[in-house]
């Protein structure tokens, strides 16, 4: 590539996503701790402190997507870790005792971040690494919240696992908390953030001038480098290059666009081309997914920012689940919901029946629910697959119809 | 028949109909509260001069209604506890409370509370990094709003006094049920594994004042009792809930006693007591739950006593083996077993492990590998 020549947006985000993998192997190289973290554990905290950390959900959804996700599950089924747990736990607890995955390789760790707002498995999962590897671990306990709205007795306890981890942070890692550097990197997320809610917006346009399925890649960046601000300019980057492409009437969907879709859940990273196939065949984009409210982290102070690693996914009300949806579903204009059953991941599909009868209610939409796995190949059904997309396309066919031919608006 | 028959029968009567222990307290114009698991503080229940009512799934049951809510991949219990609140064999109770200290019980909490509008929903979230001060705060805050609801439900506050009070009975239960489950190991030949856990599961359906005074005097007699040389095998438990009337016969018809567990139904429910001497109460209770221990569904800053603690219990009970009752789909213990696994292996101590869920009608495979395991064991004794 010539040196002023753009660099496209998606290979800035790529290589934002490298660059926390080169860094953490680099320091490895030079003696320093490397962490690993949860996807939702506080970022703020290791970057403040300059370490290394790498994210385990992050490598495991590699691994799956380049089909080593089978060989990693069947490692820790045979160290005695049920085929019932999360995918993403196995595959990590069979990397964290040795087994090496070519896939995505990470240095293994010095030290573990957990915060279970995602889930509660995280706990044990974490616990487990600690074990296998004899190192420390941070814990961060986000409750599951009942309401709308965060207390202030979770931010008060909440406040106080952050102050802790900083301390143990410190002495596990010989550093010193900048707070001037703090307020630095917590503009960076707050930047990154906003240019990645930006991004998403964008599938509120028809025709999308993206891809949604793209989402799920760039999503990557948010969950390891929220923090750099090499990753608040690739998303500002992208969002350009949206913005661009909605004025050229281009779009990254290079199909028709005869429906649009939320696509409920995380993806089956092992069979992604399957999930795409009959989608783009039947000209199915789809505009909407979770993950932009639930990474959209903007705070202005310490209780927003507490308030805010209490918005995950799985530890939000079923009613702000479905208003995160639902606000998503109507300002990207979906005719159709698909959701994935992930077997995997037993708190996010626990409340999808519900959340499915609600969706039909509210929305006026088809819904259609598939059997899969976000890492475990095992569990998915192309076959299954492709009847219940049609399925969902016929119905979608009929809802346009008796709506006068007007999708969604 | 003896006294001790006479009250282990009564034990037994109370768990074979749950439903006619709750309508007596009805008619006598209590109110009760559904207690699902985990670590639900019923001294609260109790100082509301309420009856708090333990609702740990239902063996046996069939899961239908339920399943418009949860995919087939969910733990039976709390798929049972939705299909008993939907079908109306929790109808009478005046609220419930509930936990999402899983990951299926946080969709449970969600979907029990929208399925089963007819009940007052009480959540109680704990916290995992419970020891500190900042935890036992926010356990303190989290009771204190279970309090509240209770206070609305009963239509009444609940004092201090009666806080204090409940503690006290509460802490001379679990004393009275900690002794009762030496007593058993000790007299495996008066008392058989169904018959364990009928006085272990009755005290969820028992106002714990009422159930002590039957259980210490059961307890009385079986310190009198002599000691008979057991000789069959002795084991220790370790799961979530083992009460299948099946389950249980199966082992005593192996000849297998057990005598201790590490079952959260069990031994896991009632080995802390809150302290009489805290001045506030509710401290008290938070700070019970902060010494909570050794259990799959809690958060262990030290990261790995729970295998040590299991073997410990073998070795002070003399038991021979461990036999791990693994609930289906319950994550919290299938991510624990490859760590006890380890700890038993190391130990030198026979282990099995049973795969179990509430609906389970073939026994079978379960038959076989309890006479196995006891076979194995005694060929070592």
């Amino acid at each position: 590539m010539l040196e002023n020549e753009k660099v496209p947006a998606k290979l800035k985000l790529r290589a934002v996503a490298d660059q926390v993998y080169k860094n953490a192997w680099d320091a490895k190289k030079r003696g320093e701790l490397v962490g690993w973290s949860s996807s939702k554990f506080p970022a703020e905290i290791a970057e403040t402190l300059g370490l290394a950390v790498c994210y385990p959900e992050n490598q495991a959804a590699a691994i799956s997507a380049k089909h080593g996700g089978q060989r990693m599950c069947e490692h820790a089924e045979a160290m005695g870790y049920d085929n019932d747990i999360c995918g993403y736990a196995r595959i990590n607890l069979a990397y964290a005792a040795g087994h090496e995955a070519e896939e995505k390789p990470m240095p293994q760790p010095d030290f573990v971040l957990c915060c279970n707002n995602i889930c509660n498995c995280m706990t044990k999962w974490y616990e487990n690494i600690a074990r296998i590897r004899n190192i420390p671990l941070i814990m961060i306990d986000v409750p599951y919240n009942n309401t709308v709205e965060v207390d202030d007795h979770h931010v008060a306890y909440i406040r106080g696992q952050f102050d802790d981890a900083i301390k143990q942070l410190e002495k596990i890692s010989g550093r010193t908390w900048d707070e001037k550097k703090f307020e630095q990197v917590c503009a960076n997320s707050n930047r990154t953030a906003k240019a990645w809610l930006k991004v998403c917006s964008y599938c509120q346009y028809k025709p999308s001038p993206f891809s949604g399925f793209d989402l799920f890649n760039h999503m990557a960046v948010v969950v390891t480098a929220r923090c750099k601000v090499e990753a608040a300019e690739a998303f500002e980057a992208l969002a350009q290059e949206l913005e661009q492409n909605l004025k050229d009437g281009k779009s990254t969907w290079k199909y028709a666009e005869t429906h649009r879709i939320m696509f409920e859940g995380i993806p089956c990273w092992p069979q992604l081309q399957a999930l795409f196939k009959p989608l783009k065949e039947k000209g199915i984009n789809t505009t909407a997914v979770v993950y932009a409210p639930a990474f959209g982290f903007v705070y202005n102070n310490m209780d927003e920012m507490m308030k805010a690693y209490c918005k995950a996914p799985n530890s939000v009300c079923l009613e702000t689940g479905v208003e995160w949806r639902e606000g998503i579903c109507r300002e990207n204009k979906v005719d159709g919901i698909l959701v994935h059953y992930n077997r995997s991941c037993k708190p996010w599909s626990g409340y999808m029946p519900e959340m499915q009868r609600r969706f039909r209610k509210d929305l006026d939409v088809p819904v259609v629910g598939f059997d899969g796995d976000q890492a475990d190949p095992r569990n998915f059904s192309e076959a299954q697959y492709n009847t219940r997309v049609e399925g969902l396309f016929e119905v979608m066919e009929e809802y346009t119809a008796r709506k006068g031919g007007d999708h969604n608006e | 028949m003896s006294r001790i028959d006479e009250l282990l029968s009564e034990f037994g009567e109370i768990v074979i109909s749950p439903r006619k222990q709750l309508d007596k307290y009805l008619s006598q114009g209590k109110k009760a509260i559904g207690c699902f698991p985990y670590y639900v503080p019923e001294e609260i229940v109790y100082a509301a001069d309420m009856v708090p009512f333990g609702i740990w799934g239902q063996t046996g049951g069939t899961i239908n209604a339920a399943k418009e809510y949860f995919a087939a991949f969910y733990c039976t219990i709390a798929q049972l506890n939705l299909e008993m609140g939907l079908k109306g064999t929790l109808d009478g109770l005046s609220g419930v409370i509930a936990s999402p200290m899983c990951d299926t019980l946080r969709p449970f909490t969600q979907n029990f509370r929208v399925a089963c509008p007819q009940f007052p929903f009480v959540f109680l979230a704990h916290p995992q990094n419970r020891r500190p001060g900042y935890g036992v705060d926010f356990t303190m805050a989290q009771y204190t709003n279970v309090k509240d609801k209770l206070e609305e439900i009963g239509g009444k506050p609940i004092s201090d006094e009666s806080l204090k009070n409940a503690i006290k009975v509460y802490n001379d239960s679990r004393a009275s049920r900690r002794n009762f489950v030496k007593l058993a190991a000790k007299h495996p030949e008066l008392v058989n594994a169904t018959q364990r856990s009928a006085i272990l599961k009755s005290a969820y359906f028992t106002l714990k004042s009422e159930h002590t005074v039957l259980l210490n005097e059961l307890n009385a007699l079986l310190e009198k009792a002599p000691v008979v040389e057991w000789k069959g095998i002795k084991i220790v438990t370790s799961g979530i809930v083992l009460d299948s009337p099946s389950l249980l016969e199966i082992i005593t018809k192996n000849n297998m006693a057990i005598v201790a567990d590490d079952v959260a139904h069990e031994s896991r429910a009632i080995r802390i007591d809150a302290p009489e001497n805290e001045e506030n109460p509710m401290k008290a209770l938070a700070l019970q739950f902060a010494a909570q221990d050794y259990d799959t569904l809690l958060y262990d800053p030290e990261i790995n006593k729970r295998p040590g603690y299991i073997v410990d219990k073998v070795k002070e009970s003399g038991a021979q083996g461990v036999v791990i009752m693994m609930m289906q789909f319950c994550d919290p213990e299938e991510m624990e077993f490859p760590s006890l696994k380890k700890g038993l292996e190391e130990a030198g101590i026979p282990y099995v492990k049973i795969g179990i869920d509430q609906q389970m009608t073939d026994f079978g495979q379960a038959r076989t590998s309890l006479q196995a395991f006891s076979d194995m064991l005694s060929m070592q004794k």
